[in-house]
């Protein structure tokens, strides 16, 4: 069986729903943004895929940015994280409630 | 298609359209660097950037009459009418906002380590929001987007040590990053349905009808929660409130209109480029009718029920995205003027108000709405034009608030959109009602025995003159800021 764009594609939304079921299930803000990382390797997948298909190389550019970006935020995330876990030693977003009125 | 030999590179007749910008990020590496020359004394960046917002004000002013639109650094930004308007604002709010941390103990109190970093990222996110309004490339907008959310990500958890400001900060952060996760995933469709990066291929390969109306729906839906995130626009809002109420008070004054105004200019773009031919296969003016008109609703009558005075700011700037969404679905001409007056006002007055809970925070220590009971005669100066705002955000003549409305409602009636109309004005009669609560603490309500004196330094008083002049001002003689959005208008390019 030759591999084409559709299965790419199907593995890129599997990859999304997972990312986005992770991050709206889970209460552990670590896990969190695990899952938001799934979601933003999906994107690559889909964008390196119609990339190939097509050969337009913008897509495998934007993979590029979003590499750093991605590097970027998680750095700054898990520099609030770790702050978080100093003051409250817990990550657990439902521990979280000092801005609720 | 990206073609190396074709590609328009960087160079110097670019930088020379490019200035404002050059001069934030310029001065945002200045002030880093100055910072630790100067062994961390804060004054150095503080001069610094406030040099840089300042040049950089007078540049976007000086290129308000652009002629022409300038496509600039590989076509990926383009320097228009639009671009300018939105220079001018963003160094506008990122001069009083230098202004007013410098005295606020939130930002510059004890405690507080490496003071001088903030103002370097003020300067950063005020780049990065100029560059957001120009760009007309998926990744212009992804990395300028980006750029912005993470500087606003570590401002929000300025204060270190305080649980609310690193709170906020999370969650700012899973919000923010989930939805440009939801958003770049229907970037990424986009570039595959039309095989273009930027927003004039998307709009070529829209026009010529080939895809399919449901696919444009999923597409426009998850671009929307990118977008709508940043402006604050319901069901996208969750954070707003507590992000604001756990932010410093200048650092939530400076999210409530930077990042809202670029995320409009963003969606301006985007919208009027790439989905403008297609109203006609898949309706998402009505779409964004009914988002606008749930936005307003949600924003107003939430604020009622706040106690606290930076929740029912948080709130009525939700309501204000909505006013704003009424205009934005016209897509008209008239109606991006409207956008661009009633952006310009609102951030005049909404940055106002949050300045004045700085201001009285300084003493107060509480933004509780019970404990601004007799503030108006605690700290006059200040509550005075505490009320012009308040005034102006109702939409009351002879402010600025009311001629701002006045368009956007005017535009929304020449369309015809009555129902729209009729439910944008029963919000705005809602909102005088919370507004009005505020106005109520300061002057009728009894300071409590021994209250004293709430004063406020020269400096602040300064800078919110500088927003309640003008507010004053346009609200009797508009004509020449109305000119100022018209020409911008009408040098715009790709609509």
């Amino acid at each position: 069986m030759e591999v084409g764009l559709t299965h790419y594609l199907i593995l890129a939304g599997a990859l999304f729903l997972t990312g986005t079921a992770g991050v709206l299930t889970r209460r552990n803000s670590l896990i969190m943004f695990m899952s938001v990382e799934i979601m933003l390797s999906s994107v690559n997948i889909v964008f390196a895929a119609y990339s190939r298909a097509s050969g337009d190389l913008s897509g495998h550019v934007f993979v590029l940015m979003n590499f750093a970006v991605a590097a970027a935020e998680a750095a700054i995330g898990l520099a609030i994280l770790v702050e978080i876990f100093r003051l409250r030693r817990s990550v657990n977003v439902d521990d979280l409630n000092s801005l609720m009125e | 298609m990206l073609n190396v030999e074709t590609l328009n590179l960087p160079n110097w007749a670019d930088a020379r359209a490019f200035v404002p910008e050059l001069v934030m990020f310029g001065a945002f590496l200045a002030a880093l660097l100055g910072d630790i020359i100067a062994k961390r004394r804060p004054w150095v960046p503080f001069a610094i950037v406030l040099f840089g917002a300042v040049t950089a004000l007078s540049y976007a002013v000086a290129g308000l009459d652009i002629q022409a639109p300038a496509k600039i650094l590989g076509d990926m930004v383009v320097v228009d009418g639009m671009s300018s308007f939105f220079r001018m604002l963003f160094a506008l709010t990122a001069v009083v906002t230098v202004l007013f941390s410098w005295k606020s103990e939130e930002i510059m109190g004890p405690g507080r380590e490496h003071k001088g970093e903030f103002y370097a990222l003020i300067a950063l996110m005020t780049g990065g929001m100029m560059v957001m309004a120009e760009s007309t490339d998926l990744i212009m907008l992804y990395l300028s987007m980006e750029l912005v959310s993470l500087t606003s990500y570590v401002m929000a958890g300025w204060m270190r040590g305080s649980l609310r400001s690193t709170e906020a900060s999370l969650k700012y952060m899973i919000f923010g990053a989930m939805s440009s996760g939801i958003m770049l995933f229907g970037l990424s469709l986009i570039f595959g349905l039309t095989g273009s990066m930027t927003f004039e291929g998307i709009r070529a390969a829209l026009s010529a009808g080939t895809v399919d109306p449901l696919a444009l729906l999923t597409v426009t839906v998850l671009v929307l929660a990118g977008l709508g995130y940043k402006i604050a626009m319901v069901p996208f809002h969750f954070w707003a409130p507590d992000v604001y109420e756990g932010s410093p008070t200048p650092v939530a004054a400076f999210f409530s209109v930077g990042p809202k105004a670029a995320g409009f200019a963003l969606m301006i773009r985007f919208f009027y480029t790439t989905l403008q031919p297609v109203v006609d296969q898949f309706d998402w003016p009505l779409m964004i009718a009914v988002l606008s008109v749930i936005t307003m609703t949600v924003g107003n009558l939430s604020a009622v029920r706040q106690t606290n005075v930076k929740r029912i700011l948080a709130y009525s700037s939700i309501a204000h995205v909505g006013y704003l969404l009424m205009a934005f679905l016209m897509l008209t001409e008239q109606g991006l003027q409207a956008i661009l007056f009633y952006l310009f006002v609102y951030t005049l007055m909404n940055l106002g108000a949050f300045l004045f809970v700085t201001a009285v925070n300084n003493s107060l220590k509480s933004e509780h709405l019970a404990d601004y009971a007799g503030l108006g005669f605690r700290s006059p100066w200040a509550s005075v034009m505490m009320m012009i705002f308040l005034f102006s955000l109702t939409g009351v003549p002879p402010f600025a608030g009311f001629i701002g409305k006045f368009y956007l409602f005017a535009e929304v009636m020449r369309r015809e959109w009555y129902w729209l109309a009729i439910v944008g004005v029963l919000n705005s009669v809602v909102s005088l009602y919370y507004y009005m609560k505020i106005a109520r603490a300061l002057y009728f309500d009894k300071a409590p025995e021994g209250a004293g004196a709430v004063p406020v330094p020269a400096l602040q008083i300064f800078a919110m003159a500088l927003l309640a002049v003008p507010t004053l001002l346009l609200g009797v003689m508009w004509g020449p800021l109305k000119g100022v959005a018209d020409r911008a208008v009408a040098v715009i390019a790709g609509l």
